[in-house]
């Protein structure tokens, strides 16, 4: 009986170390693999260029850099927005889209001509207002939050995913 | 001399004794398995160790290219160009690992087709296919984090694209999104993880899965060729089986040496391919600036790629997420709920059908992909010569509109343009000038509206273009 307990606690003993060595090591691990899911991005407005460099009527395709990428970032330090120039001045005077498309998130091209921008992977179509032309993406391009500072125009970060907001 | 001629047996014998080999490598080597295996049949069962031998060229090349490859977006795609145009051999080791990867997912669907059609997962062997399910699983994720590798353009915006799926699942998806590019962005830190994903995590699992599946192998036994009319019934199957094996003949070498004869005629395609055809090309490098991708995957996802563009736009949550989940259900509930009953195949109709009617659809949605008529084209653009001879000044302008203002991208006429919407060589057969002009205002049915961006005017050349456009017309 004696025996029998004794051997009863000893394997529990032994299971529950291991438990603990597992933890031990799991933890911290698991930690440092989920941060990126708890650092929030970094949310100050990043520089796009003078105002004057977006003629009235246009849509360019601008690149911002990352304000703070790691070093061995390369060009994914970059990430390219286009620019529309709606008015001269005013709280309507930019939208900024991303330029993934609101689908799966390929980057539409702007055809200035026809005025429209298209998607290659999928056939998604939006009017230069970023609103849905034809094609599966049933949301408007993403908009990014804009703000204009003297001469110079600045743009919020946004993430992934866009598909879901906006 | 004769000692020398006797050396290699007496090093054998020692390393035999001494490692004592004759109780587990060659006892497991020599299992009895049945010995109908040793008819004509038994070249159905060698499609298991061809999968592994093309796993074994996968993980040496792979350690190989893992001595050049440099895992940093600054610095991947100039090392593969490295690989794959400078290094020795390294075209040859990269094409191997390429086709290999082909190979790996083609190898395991036909095994488990085999085992399936063969009713093998039933009763003792319901391990056996869960353990291959997984390892089904775990090689589609070799398969695409390894294209993601490559790092070019297609490969950084398939991140992208993977990101915006994974943000498809209900609840977690803004989660999942960020922990596969590892943060809000495609950035510095993605590229490291897909990389450790890659050589480390999932492989790690490989060989732990394929140790037990192995080992489920042989404690279970080779299943017998199924027999129309002898259904498994649990009850008697162990003894019936035991009895089977008593008449059996041994693995080694009596049914290997099939094993060895396809595993060698795989891995020297996969060797001929590599050194004929050299490693795939690599796109531009990636540039999240460039707008100009258009990212698709290897040839064997590209039914599923071409899912996600015919699939109605409001069934999509559904279908990125419900329909792999279904296949993997399906797929680990097979064994649970058909454990018993008829093994052969022509006793289960339901079977065929279920192997038959998604090879067809998926082989018609791959055909559907290598088309991609519903891909707008974006570069150049020009109707040919018998499309725009013998207009009018007002219809050539119109011709020159139909190009600039992207009909082109989406219409075919004689032959050029896209063909995500109608073919437009004869429209005006079909519709009259007001109905034209209307439909190119309003748009409607998958077409962006045009009464924004043309002027009256242009648009009245349009339609003067698009009404030559009828029946007779060059």
């Amino acid at each position: 009986m004696n025996e029998l307990s004794r051997r009863a606690f000893l394997s529990r003993a032994t299971v529950a170390l291991s438990a603990g060595i597992a933890a031990l090591v799991g933890l911290p691990i698991l930690g440092y693999l989920l941060a990126p899911l708890f650092r929030a991005p970094a949310d100050k407005p990043i520089p796009v260029g003078a105002v004057s460099e977006f003629p009235l009527g246009e849509t360019k395709l601008v690149s911002v850099r990352d304000p703070s990428p790691l070093a061995w970032a390369g060009q994914t330090a970059q990430t390219a927005l286009w620019v529309r120039r709606r008015e001269a001045s005013g709280p309507a005077m930019f939208q900024i889209f991303n330029v993934n498309c609101t689908h799966l998130g390929c980057p539409v091209n702007w055809k200035a001509e026809a005025k429209l921008f298209l998607c290659p992977c999928h056939g998604g179509v939006f009017y230069a207002d970023g609103s849905v032309a034809g094609g599966p993406p049933s949301r408007p391009l993403f908009e990014r939050e804009w703000e204009v500072s003297g001469d110079r125009l600045l743009v919020r970060q946004q993430g992934l995913p866009t598909v879901k907001r906006g | 001399m004769s000692w020398l001629r006797a050396l290699p047996g007496r090093i054998g014998a020692w390393l035999g004794e001494r490692f004592e080999l004759e109780d587990s490598v060659l006892a497991v080597l020599r299992h009895p398995v049945p010995r109908a295996l040793e008819r004509p049949i038994g070249w159905w069962y060698v499609f298991g160790s061809a999968t592994l031998a093309v796993f074994v060229v996968q993980v040496a090349t792979g350690v190989g290219l893992a001595m050049t490859y440099v895992p940093a977006p600054n610095s991947a795609y100039d090392s593969l160009q490295f690989i794959s145009h400078d290094a020795t051999l390294g075209a040859v080791v990269r094409g191997m690992h390429y086709f290999g990867a082909g190979a790996m997912v083609v190898l395991v669907l036909v095994h488990m087709t085999q085992v399936y059609l063969f009713g093998s997962f039933k009763f003792p062997r319901e391990a056996n296919w869960l353990t291959g399910s997984l390892l089904l699983l775990a090689t589609l994720a070799m398969a695409f984090t390894g294209q993601l590798l490559r790092w070019d353009q297609d490969a950084f915006w398939s991140i992208v694209v993977a990101a915006e799926q994974a943000a498809h699942v209900p609840v977690i998806g803004d989660w999942l999104a960020r922990l596969v590019v590892a943060g809000s962005n495609v950035g510095g830190a993605t590229l490291t993880r897909f990389y450790a994903t890659h050589v480390f995590l999932i492989p790690a699992a490989v060989f732990g899965l394929i140790g037990l599946h192995l080992y489920l192998v042989i404690k279970r036994g080779i299943s017998e060729p199924p027999v129309p009319g002898l259904p498994v019934d649990r009850p008697t199957y162990r003894a019936r089986y035991a009895e089977l094996l008593r008449r059996g003949i041994p693995f080694w070498p009596d049914a290997a040496w099939r094993d060895a004869v396809v595993a060698a005629l795989v891995v020297a395609a996969i060797v001929m391919l590599a050194a004929l055809l050299g490693a795939p090309d690599l796109g531009n490098p990636p540039d999240p600036t460039n707008v100009l991708a258009d990212p698709r995957p290897d040839w064997y996802f590209l039914g599923y790629f071409a899912l996600l563009a015919v699939i109605p736009p409001a069934t999509e949550a559904i279908v990125i997420v419900g329909l792999p989940l279904f296949a993997f259900v399906f797929l680990f509930l097979v064994p649970l709920l058909w454990p018993d009953g008829e093994r052969h195949w022509s006793r289960r109709p339901t079977a065929i059908a279920a192997v038959v009617l998604p090879f067809i659809a998926y082989a018609a949605l791959t055909v559907a992909g290598l088309q991609s008529p519903w891909v707008p084209l974006l570069e150049g653009g020009e109707l040919p010569a018998k499309a725009t001879q013998g207009l009018n000044d007002t219809a050539r302008r119109g011709a020159t509109l139909f190009v600039s203002k992207g009909c082109w991208s989406c219409h075919q006429i004689e032959g050029s343009g896209g063909r995500k919407g109608p073919d437009l060589s004869r429209v005006a057969s079909r519709l009259g000038r007001d109905q034209l002009t209307a439909r190119i205002a309003t748009g409607g049915g998958g077409m962006p509206s045009y009464a924004g961006s043309l002027a009256p005017g242009e648009l009245d050349d349009l339609v003067t273009f698009l009404a030559t456009r009828k029946e007779g017309a060059p």
